[in-house]
């Protein structure tokens, strides 16, 4: 046990911690959200993340022609992410909505059990990141570099630079605008109410169908946005990394409570973190045992998670 | 009476046709001796796929063995059976079959890989077929009892403490972290770098490898602030390639030491030329532009560029193959046995094997190699302890 490691590296771990876990709580939406209205664990939610990512390297890579030595800055390198942001945002929601009309709704039309459901997620995840294996030969993919990791302030010593800012503003701005979107809108509305009660929300003239695609494709745009915010951060790519984040994003969406947006949020900022903690006290090999152990024993006093309501559980 | 005839023409004819052939019995071969020629020699390699380079250096190294051999001794060609396994253990059982049907082959180059080794060399153990790999550094393939097994290379147990004196010698860093991936090949080599470097290790971390871990903001936290000269790091070029990158991204300037396993393109392409450049990566092998005699000329002729990794390696196991059958050798039983008792020179080292296939360990020789312009260059052989 490395207590004085932990305590002499603290505010770094907190700060990537934290960054770290705002790309978790992104893709942990997505869970969350589609678990909130079907009860329904959307294992191809990692690959849906993994499509973002690629579409921004390529958007860098085919239309920009830039490469893994490059950099930009300034203006030009906005114009770049926001380009990429808005390829990986239409791509993930594509894919998403995809994997909804072609493997979910034929079941929900067929009163499928339950577990025909978990396998189709499963095997479309499998679908999904060997195409991207076989696409990129499974060799890792480089990026240019865009934001700078320069520390452009610090905060008690600790440095904080523009990819952390950028990073951890677009989770939480994202966050907003969703919480908004669900609680205030009228399709927000609509998505309570499938959540609650698909069949009565039927009755009351709610498109059902139509409800789900929007969740899947809302789910679909916050994982593509946490894809481009994944490669700014890491800055290398493989297909394998889809299954990583995934496994990270649910533990997230369950540790914050499943179902429950802020939840996510929570959750995800939880994880980052407490795996930082965990790496600077034990060493990275005890990172995932740390976590997991933490999440089987807050499970054991809290079932619900940490904010324990669901999307159903509707404030009027 | 014309049948009679049409039958006593029809034998005589048949009887002359048969003694012409049993007094030409052999003549196609024109050999000085009966039947001594037409052997085979095979390599066993990547020749295409995402590893070819190697195999593709290795089996014109083993050409030019061929050619020279062949030039010498017009009146009994020796013939190279290129088997192309793309890297994969799976491909290597039904491979190596093929080279154990074909009666002529007397003896192999490679498996190039360890780990189409594993798959292969049973077989070739079991049919008593001689390889000898000019490029796969696993250490337990010496240890699996295939008394078949030769090796022209030092294996990853000469690796590790190489790249710790490198470390301690040329680099003169007194304070060094050292991280690996758990693996067998990294743990294996990391802990020999330990026990070389003593006390100027002041950090260690373990991470994930096998592509199960991409965000190392811990890792890279702790190297920051341990204030290091050097970083060694005991893996793969894709955790290499996320770990140089982020360390970069963090400030961190050290420069970053690994083994073979890094020294892949793919290293340089995920890190960046920038954030790549200076990183030391250390082989149990000589570049083989270092190799003695006319070898790279005449490797420059024959093929028109310039020899590659384990190119001589590979030469010296053919021309070890090679001088056997010179010496009369015509089967796999005295192959084997020749090859068990040979000593002699080659242009990338001396040659005599240990009990296990191994080379001599006093002829081991660890290079470092460095990353310049995105490429990766010969930098200087490490000395012995």
């Amino acid at each position: 046990m490395d207590i004085n490691g932990l305590f002499s590296n603290f505010g770094e771990l907190t700060t990537t911690g934290l960054t770290q876990g705002a790309i978790y709580a992104l893709v942990a939406l997505g869970y969350t959200l589609v678990y909130g209205v079907l009860r329904l664990i959307n294992f191809a939610h990692s690959e849906v993340f993994i499509t973002g990512a690629f579409f921004a390297v390529w958007t860098w890579q085919f239309v920009w022609g830039l490469n893994q030595d490059s950099t930009a800055g300034g203006l030009v390198a906005v114009a770049y992410l926001v380009s990429a942001m808005l390829v990986a945002a239409v791509a993930s929601a594509v894919v998403a909505s995809a994997v909804e009309v072609v493997a979910y709704r034929p079941l929900r039309k067929r009163n499928a059990p339950p577990l025909a459901f978990l396998i189709t997620a499963i095997g479309a995840s499998i679908v999904l990141s060997e195409a991207y294996a076989i696409l990129t030969r499974r060799r890792p993919t480089g990026m240019p570099t865009l934001v700078s990791t320069e520390p452009l302030f610090h905060i008690g010593g600790v440095p904080i630079s523009a990819a952390d800012l950028l990073i951890v503003s677009a989770a939480l701005v994202m966050m907003i605008v969703l919480d908004i979107f669900i609680n205030r809108s009228r399709i927000g509305r609509g998505i309570r109410a499938v959540a609650q009660d698909a069949n009565t929300a039927a009755l009351m003239g709610i498109n059902k169908d139509r409800i789900i695609l929007l969740v899947f494709l809302t789910g679909g745009l916050m994982a593509g946005i946490a894809g481009v915010l994944f490669n700014v951060r890491i800055g290398v790519l493989t297909y394998s990394v889809g299954f990583l984040m995934g496994i990270k994003a649910f533990t997230a969406a369950v540790l914050g409570g499943i179902g429950n947006l802020r939840g996510a949020l929570l959750g995800g900022l939880l994880l980052g973190v407490t795996e930082n903690y965990a790496s600077g006290l034990f060493g990275t090999n005890w990172k995932d045992f740390t976590a997991f152990a933490v999440l089987v024993v807050l499970l054991m006093f809290r079932p619900t998670g940490l904010l324990g309501e669901s999307l159903r559980g509707v404030r009027a | 009476m014309r049948q009679k005839l049409a039958r006593v023409l029809g034998g005589v004819a048949m009887l002359a046709l048969v003694a012409s052939t049993a007094a030409c019995g052999g003549g196609g071969d024109d050999a000085a001796e009966g039947d001594s020629c037409g052997y085979k020699i095979a390599f066993f390699g990547a020749l295409t796929g995402s590893s070819a380079a190697l195999g593709i250096n290795e089996n014109n190294g083993v050409k030019l063995a061929v050619e020279q051999y062949n030039k010498e001794n017009a009146d009994c060609k020796v013939e190279l059976v290129s088997l192309d396994s793309q890297g994969s253990p799976d491909q290597a059982p039904q491979l190596a079959q093929q080279a154990i049907d074909d009666e002529k082959i007397l003896g192999v180059v490679g498996p190039a890989f360890s780990g189409e080794s594993e798959a292969a060399n049973p077989l070739f153990a079991e049919a008593g077929l001689v390889h000898i790999t000019a490029s796969a550094t696993r250490p337990s393939l010496a240890e699996q009892g295939w008394k078949t097994f030769f090796r022209v290379v030092g294996n990853d147990l000469s690796q590790g403490p190489a790249a710790g004196i490198y470390i301690r010698d040329v680099l003169k860093a007194d304070r060094v972290f050292v991280i690996d991936d758990q693996s067998a090949y990294g743990a294996g080599l990391a802990d020999e770098v330990k026990k070389v470097l003593g006390s100027a290790v002041v950090g260690t971390d373990k991470i994930q490898g096998e592509g199960k871990q991409a965000d190392f903001s811990a890792t890279v936290t702790k190297v920051k602030n341990a204030n290091v000269k050097a970083i060694f790091f005991g893996g793969y070029y894709q955790e290499a390639g996320l770990l140089r990158k982020q360390l970069t991204a963090a400030g961190v300037t050290a420069v970053m030491v690994g083994g073979d396993g890094v020294n892949d393109p793919a290293f340089i392409e995920s890190a960046g030329q920038a954030a790549a450049e200076g990183t030391v990566i250390t082989c149990a092998c000589a570049p083989a532009t270092e190799a003695r005699g006319t070898f790279v000329e005449d490797y420059k002729a024959l093929h028109g560029v310039e020899p590659g990794t384990y190119s001589d390696t590979a030469y010296d196991a053919a021309t070890i193959l090679l001088s056997g059958i010179k010496q009369g050798v015509k089967t796999r039983e005295a192959m084997l046995e020749y090859v068990r008792n040979y000593n002699g020179q080659g242009v990338a080292a001396n040659y005599r094997f240990t009990e296990n296939g191994e080379m001599d360990p006093a002829e081991v020789r660890v290079w470092a190699y460095k990353v310049k312009d995105g490429k990766v260059v010969p930098d200087q052989e490490i000395p012995k302890a």
